[in-house]
């Protein structure tokens, strides 16, 4: 299941994620694609020269969801709000805190987080508000 | 090139199959479309069978030579995986092997087993067919991934919930009369609308059912087929697939779904038909977002127009392009990896005309399935033909 150990599954994405706390960053190639890590090659291009790039601290909610039926390893956490979020070039996927359902919509300000998902240890991307 | 014919189709009733295995039903789909064919089991060369979720729902992988063996096949027997698309793939693979000359007589289809596992267990293991970084991390489940995709619809281009539910009423409504269909019975637009949310904006009859069951077709070349004179009369004239970015978040419109705009393009350019000439079709409505998705991508409507389709009476029994006859996933059922190969089989007798939905298409001479997989990351489309 899910919640069991892979080893190497988190291989730079535990550090994308960790960055994500303070100044969090995507991978851009030549053609000014964006990207995430893990990651060789751009996948728009196949280009193999990925470069570390500042992610903008403010992004901007693209569609969102309340998930009422969770799956184990979320299941403390239900309902919680599960959303979409443009940050420049590239759209990170995470769950809403410090808003009630009622109050998140298409076009909320957000900037990122990182919190600890209880039931498996591992990291959640976190989307909080900012003006 | 050679022509592939369905030479027989065979199904379980779709829905909860306690104590019954996943070979035993596949078994009894495998049995049903030889008798229908009218194929000596000898004959058969190849078995193409798709499932998704067998090592996790029954603990079982390397499931396809099992298969053979539960059917009574002697032939090499291979497993094809692309989510919800496992079984569309294995059909298409298997018309692929006719055209090629290599074969005569392919069993392609599937089998899932679900209900066996509990509802949060299969929310986990339908999650897998998403992104495990960046989708399930963040808790994105399957009917997660479709309502934001739903929300993204309505946010770009309007549309409500109450559109959605006249999706969900339509399929229920095809499926009264079909035997093999999991939900027999009405849901109206209402009881859809005042239904218990599942992941906003979509409520439990948004969704389809968690299902047990087998899809089988007989596969055949034209030249076998007349040789061994077998009433065989739809033809699968097109097949075509697509594939795209598997997370949401990856892809460059999130309420679009290019990657069945081009298994389309690709079947319509084989079958040498457009979207005009389609008649009847089957399309992948595991919630009724994707219903909407589809009629759009597979060019039956302008992006933004499909959403009021059912709403209007275009897309029910009675309209100029019935969709789902079947009950569509949504209230026929949605055993994964055998839905691919159901599509089919119900296409085809709803146009040989043995189909308890065939007088609404009496005249129908072109169909088209639409099977996608996961979030629409892959999509297979097949055209069939039957001569009047
Ligand atoms: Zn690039």
């Amino acid at each position: 299941m899910t919640s069991d150990p892979v080893p190497g599954a988190d291989d730079g994405y535990d550090e994308w994620a960790d960055a994500l706390v303070e100044e969090g960053f995507y991978l851009e190639c030549p053609n000014e694609h964006g990207s995430l890590p893990p990651r060789r090659v751009c996948p728009e291009c196949g280009s193999d020269s990925l470069s570390e790039v500042p992610l903008p601290v403010r992004g901007e909610i693209v569609t969102f969801s309340q998930v009422h039926v969770a799956p184990p390893d979320f299941a403390d956490n239900t309902p919680y709000v599960t959303a979409i979020a443009e940050f420049g070039p590239v759209r990170l996927t995470g769950i809403v805190r410090g808003l009630d359902a009622e109050e998140v919509t298409v076009g909320t300000r957000v900037e990122t987080d990182v919190a600890q998902n209880g039931t498996t240890g591992k990291r959640l991307v976190v989307f909080r508000p900012r003006q | 090139m050679t022509g592939v014919r369905v030479a027989g189709v065979g199904l379980t009733p779709f829905g909860e199959h306690d104590g019954r295995t996943g070979r035993d039903l596949f078994a009894a789909a495998a049995d049903e479309a030889l008798a229908d064919a009218g194929v000596d089991r000898d004959d058969v060369e190849q078995l193409n069978y798709g499932n998704f979720m067998g090592a996790l729902a029954e603990r079982q992988g390397h499931q396809a030579p099992l298969m053979a063996e539960a059917a009574g096949l002697h032939c090499p027997a291979t497993r094809y995986e692309e989510a919800c698309a496992s079984a569309g793939v294995a059909v298409r693979e298997a018309v692929r092997a006719v055209r090629s000359g290599e074969q005569d007589v392919v069993l392609a289809g599937g089998m899932e087993r679900m209900t066996n596992l509990s509802t949060a267990r299969v929310t986990e293991s339908l999650a897998v067919a998403a992104d495990e970084l960046f989708e399930v991390r963040a808790g994105v489940t399957f009917p997660g991934a479709y309502a934001l995709m739903a929300r993204a619809y309505f946010d770009q281009f309007g549309g409500s919930r109450e559109d959605l539910a006249h999706v969900a009423a339509k399929n229920h409504e095809h499926a009264l009369d079909n035997e093999y269909a999991q939900y027999q019975r009405r849901v109206t637009p209402e009881d859809a609308l005042d239904a218990p949310p599942i992941a906003s904006p979509l409520h439990l009859y948004d969704a389809c059912p968690i299902t047990d069951g087998a899809s089988a077709l007989v596969v055949v070349s034209e030249s076998y087929a007349e040789a061994n004179d077998l009433a065989a009369p739809v033809r699968i004239t097109g097949t075509g697939q697509g594939g795209d970015r598997a997370a949401l978040q990856d892809r460059a419109a999130i309420p679009e779904t290019p990657a069945a705009a081009d298994a389309a393009e690709m079947a319509y350019d084989d079958a040498g038909v457009g979207p005009d000439d389609v008649d009847v079709a089957e399309v992948h409505d595991c919630f009724t977002i994707a219903e909407v998705l589809a009629l759009e991508s597979l060019g039956f409507y302008d992006p933004g127009e499909a959403v009021g389709a059912a709403r209007r009476g275009e897309t029910t029994a009675d309209g100029a392009l019935p969709v789902n006859l079947s009950g569509g996933l949504k209230a026929k059922g949605h055993p994964v990896g055998a839905t691919g190969g159901s599509q089919i089989a119900e296409l085809t007798r709803l146009l040989r005309g043995d189909h308890p939905n065939s007088d609404a298409v009496a005249d129908a001479t072109v169909g088209l399935t639409h099977n996608a997989g996961g979030t629409v990351a892959s999509a297979v489309v097949h055209v069939l033909e039957v001569a009047r």
